[in-house]
């Protein structure tokens, strides 16, 4: 049984089968949603099996068909592809079950291919092993994930998908211009190639400028955050609980391989000081928005802007316990983050509007939506038990051994300040709205309220699961310098 | 696995689970919430009473769990946690009864009293806690399941009274955090341990530890309304009556205080805090808040709002004993930890009880309340009484032995300052009861209830659980030297604190 279990080869299968069903459920859309909710179990299933292979066997490679670099495909996967990938299969399946009930049969139709090729695309950036096979899967990303939010071809969305595609390709251009710049340079596309090759010649600091600047703008982290908040909240909302919790963390995966391997002993220590400090301008200036917001989707918008810049602490600091904290960080933002959205959808629908001050006793009208924000809420501000709990641990134990206090300030500052939105939103909901509510309440699937609940306990009880995860981080040291 | 590792998960799960399944009943279904709410009381004071036993046999509680590859959640029974524990399974299952005869008939129960479970699974973690992590964990746990109580009433009034407690708590939490992480990185354990750990660090660390303490204080400062980190508390106060009992006498308040305590021995160590000359700012801050909080109860006339200040000037003494460098003020101030308890939520029952069934909120509708509900005006005489240290009840015990222990401290400043506090003491509670006694009733109550069962005063459910504790002030005071009495039990955790193992 084991042998079974551990000799299928489940990075393809992660891949492939997306693929396959995006394909059938184009062409057959009466099945599409039995087979979205079957293929998101089974890549739950394969994410473990995958986390098991790893566990047993180590570092995980793969050619497909044979080809090696520097023609063929390569698949590599250590503990921060599984990272990724179980935040992608986690997510993917919760945001898919809500979807099954959140769309109507139309809009269903276009929605499940998309969706699943945006799973596939998510899956394959997170198993690329070399430059040319990132920038693909990261446009394949950038383009779905801008169908998506097209998706109810209203004036508004379509508006705010064009500034999104905008975005997003000026993003991954100045990325492949980055590319072609280090290939023409140095001879290879290969991430270990390259970090042995790479000269500090004018070529080499333009490329890795062009790169990670069109990284940061698909990140959204502070400055390059503008287009976030209207893209975000304009989106259906399992759209925009995917595009927080996994689409921006793509391209920081990129960044964050990248900076690891190749930039980071290259660019030096100012480079990670001033991405600190970006990463630390993005805390205050996006928690401070949030605060400021009156609609609900838009507050959680712009708290994903704040909480990007907690991922972006760790890079000044620069231990392996940084590195962990970061990716635990990641982890429950991007459980708690898709069901703050999706609870923000479910009292959107309700009311039919996110007005916060008029949330008019959602407590009582919808508990479990209610309480999936809270619990979401917790996990954001940092506080126990929860994911957010330990990675904010971790990373203020990093900061106060180097004796960065100006960080671990800053950390404390932006937990209170989310518990200042979070709690705005919450307290609005315990009361009575100055204004009597003429709209009608929708009814609310109890499908869409569990997702939401379930998502943020996991973000919870992230904070129980730090022995386990901690360890399979570990595998093939991803943050020691070896890597793809 | 064996019970006695099973013992303290069990006294925390004994209320997360009624908790967590009264959350998800249907609002119409009382009586089976009542049975579980209650069932769960039972056990958990039944389980306590088992540890309690069993630690007088010699036997040791503790319960592990790894939260991070080196960083474990502890909890662990020794004497101090027991101390807490027991006072908040005890009054705890008071105030559920309490609770539910305040509530009948109101909307959202469920809500309410599965917040109100988790409120005390997170007080009773707090008093098992085996390490500051732990600690920290339930602490912060304590403040999320708190706020929904505060709230409760979902008026604009008990939105902002909330969002006032938060802002407290959750940068008092903060403080705290930051206190855990840095000692964690000076030491690389956060255990709780007799003397303390921090005694063998390199003095090279010596600055950092006061600031360290400073922060540590802070933020246990806020919950225990130490001046100027109250503000929260009489604002609180907007809540249903048994949550103001819970807040003050149970769980948050006393989560502070009992913070402070386990901070001063359990981390610091009594001594080495001496040496660092901690002790006596943290004196400092306990007297000014005992007289301040006592000078602004004087000028109150909500009835509930005076209790509050009370409270932030009462609970002060068990910080006060704690500071006071020497086992006879330490044990004036641990006895004070159950002493406060018994006597504020006497005070806190009957408040409510004015309240429900007359209206009555301020001290000056309290004329002539001692002949119509003289049940509960005796409890509420009783506690006043307490509170001021009168003869033959528990306040005079913690008294002096606070000031013998002030003595013995050579701290004869303190034996003036808990003088005055008892004068203001007297001078806040005596006019109530001259009004309540011996003023003529008004013509008609604010908003009165005429009795509808046989009770005549106020229904069963709210009238024994004052009457309960109002005895157990008298108890407390007169058989204080009884083994198993709180003081004997305050005894020996100060015995084992100075006397054995000295490092």
């Amino acid at each position: 049984m084991t042998d079974v279990w551990m000799g299928v080869p489940w990075a393809v299968i992660l891949i492939v089968l997306p693929l396959a069903a995006a394909m059938t459920a184009f062409v057959w859309p009466r099945i599409s949603q039995l087979l979205v909710l079957g293929c998101s179990l089974v890549i739950v299933l394969a994410v473990t099996g995958l986390a098991l292979q790893l566990w047993y066997h180590g570092v995980f490679h793969h050619a497909l068909g044979g080809w090696g670099a520097p023609l063929g495909i390569e698949l590599y996967a250590d503990g921060l592809s599984l990272v990724l990938l179980a935040a992608t299969g986690l997510v993917g399946a919760g945001v898919s079950v809500y979807a099954s009930a959140y769309f109507s049969v139309e809009e269903k139709r276009r929605f499940w291919p998309i969706w699943l090729f945006l799973l596939a695309a998510l899956n394959a950036l997170f198993l690329s092993a070399d430059l040319f096979n990132l920038y693909v899967t990261l446009e394949l990303m950038g383009l779905a994930a801008v169908a998506l939010t097209a998706l109810p071809g209203s004036r508004d969305a379509l508006a705010g998908a064009a500034r999104y595609l905008f975005v997003s390709l000026l993003g991954s251009l100045a990325y492949l211009l980055g590319v072609a710049l280090l290939y023409h340079a140095f001879g290879s596309l290969d991430i270990a190639v390259l970090a042995e090759r790479l000269r500090p010649v004018p070529a080499a600091w333009v490329a890795l400028g062009l790169m990670s600047a069109g990284l940061l703008l698909k990140t959204a982290l502070f400055p390059l955050h503008f287009w976030l908040p209207p893209a975000h909240s304009s989106a259906p909302s399992p759209v925009s609980a995917v595009l927080s919790a996994l689409v921006i963390k793509a391209s920081l995966y990129i960044l964050l391989r990248l900076w690891i391997m190749l930039f980071g002993p290259f660019a030096g220590d100012g480079v990670a000081a001033f991405l600190g400090l970006l990463g630390v301008a993005a805390i205050l200036w996006g928690s401070v928005q949030a605060l400021r917001q009156t609609r609900l989707k838009l507050l959680v918008a712009y708290s994903t802007v704040a909480q990007i810049g907690y991922l972006f602490l760790a890079f000044p600091l620069a231990t392996v316990a940084s590195w962990n904290a970061t990716m635990v960080l990641l982890l429950s933002h991007a459980l708690a983050k898709s069901a703050m959205f999706l609870a923000a959808g479910n009292f959107l629908n309700f009311g039919g509007h996110d007005r916060i001050a008029d949330l008019d006793h959602i407590v009582q009208r919808l508990p479990l939506s209610a309480f999936a924000f809270a619990l979401a809420g917790v996990s954001l501000m940092g506080l126990p038990p929860s994911g957010g709990f330990i990675g904010k641990w971790l990373l203020l134990e990093a900061a106060l051994v180097q004796g960065r206090w100006d960080l671990a300030a800053v950390m404390l500052l932006g937990g209170l300040l989310t518990a200042a939105y979070v709690f705005k939103v919450l307290g609005k909901s315990f009361t009575q709205a100055d204004v009597a509510c003429t709209y009608q309440p929708k009814e609310i699937p109890a499908r869409m309220q569990w997702v939401a609940l379930i998502l943020a306990c996991g973000a919870i009880l992230l904070g129980f699961g730090g022995t386990p995860l901690l360890p399979l981080l570990e595998i093939g040291v991803p943050f020691d310098g070896s890597g793809p | 696995m064996n019970w006695q590792v099973w013992l303290p998960l069990l006294v925390v799960l004994s209320s997360l689970l009624p908790g967590l399944i009264i959350f998800v009943l249907p609002e119409n279904r009382v009586g089976l919430r009542t049975v579980l709410n209650i069932s769960g009381a039972i056990a958990k004071l039944f389980l306590v009473g088992w540890m309690l036993w069993g630690v007088a046999e010699g036997h040791h509680f503790e319960a592990r769990l790894a939260l991070l590859p080196d960083i474990e959640l502890v909890l662990r029974a020794d004497p101090l946690a027991l101390l807490f524990v027991t006072l908040s399974a005890v009054l705890w299952l008071l105030t559920t009864m309490y609770a539910i005869g305040y509530l009948e008939g109101s909307p959202h129960r469920s809500r309410f009293f599965g917040f109100f479970s988790l409120c005390v699974t997170a007080a009773t973690g707090v008093a098992l806690s085996g390490n500051l992590l732990t600690f920290l964990v339930f602490y912060e746990l304590l403040t999320l399941t708190t706020y929904p109580l505060v709230v409760h009433r979902g008026t604009e009034m008990a939105r902002q009274a909330g969002q006032s407690y938060l802002i407290y708590t959750l940068a008092g939490g903060a403080l705290l955090l930051l206190g855990t992480v840095w000692l964690y990185t000076l030491t690389g354990t956060l255990e709780f341990t007799e003397h303390g750990f921090l005694h063998e660090l390199d003095t090279a660390h010596h600055p950092s530890l006061i600031i360290i303490f400073i922060l540590l204080i802070a933020g246990m400062g806020v919950k225990a309304a130490l001046v100027p980190l109250h503000g929260w508390l009489p604002k609180a106060m907007i809540a249903p009556a048994p949550v103001s009992a819970l807040l003050h006498a149970v769980a948050v308040v006393k989560a502070g205080a009992f913070g402070i305590v386990r901070v001063v021995y359990d981390v610091y160590g009594v001594e080495f805090a001496q040496m660092l000359n901690l002790l006596t700012p943290l004196a400092i801050a306990a007297s000014v808040t005992i007289i301040w909080g006592s000078l602004r109860a004087l000028f109150q006339d909500d009835l509930k709002k005076r209790l509050a200040y009370s409270t932030v000037s009462q609970v002060s003494y068990i910080a006060l004993g704690v500071a006071l460098f020497g086992p006879i003020g330490t044990i004036g101030g641990l006895v004070h930890l159950v002493h406060q308890g018994i006597m504020k939520i006497t005070l806190f029952f009957c408040a409510g009880n004015y309240a429900e069934k007359l209206g009555i909120h301020r001290i000056s509708q309290m004329n002539g309340t001692g002949r119509r509900m003289p049940l509960t005006t005796i409890a509420f005489s009783v506690a006043a009484l307490g509170m001021m240290g009168a003869p033959l009840t528990a306040g005079a015990v913690s008294k002096a032995w606070l000031m013998d222990g002030a003595t013995a401290a050579n701290m004869p400043w303190v034996v003036w300052v808990l003088w005055a506090s008892s004068l203001l003491n007297a001078a806040y509670f005596l006019p109530i009861l001259w009004r309540s006694w011996f003023l003529s009733q008004p013509y008609a109550w604010p908003n009165d209830h005429p009795p509808i069962r046989q009770w005549r005063e106020a229904p069963w459910l709210l009238l024994l659980p004052p009457l309960v504790t109002g005895t157990a002030i008298l108890v407390a005071g007169v058989f204080a030297t009884f083994e198993m009495s709180p003081l004997a039990w305050a005894q020996l955790i100060t015995d084992r604190e100075y006397f054995r193992g000295v490092p």
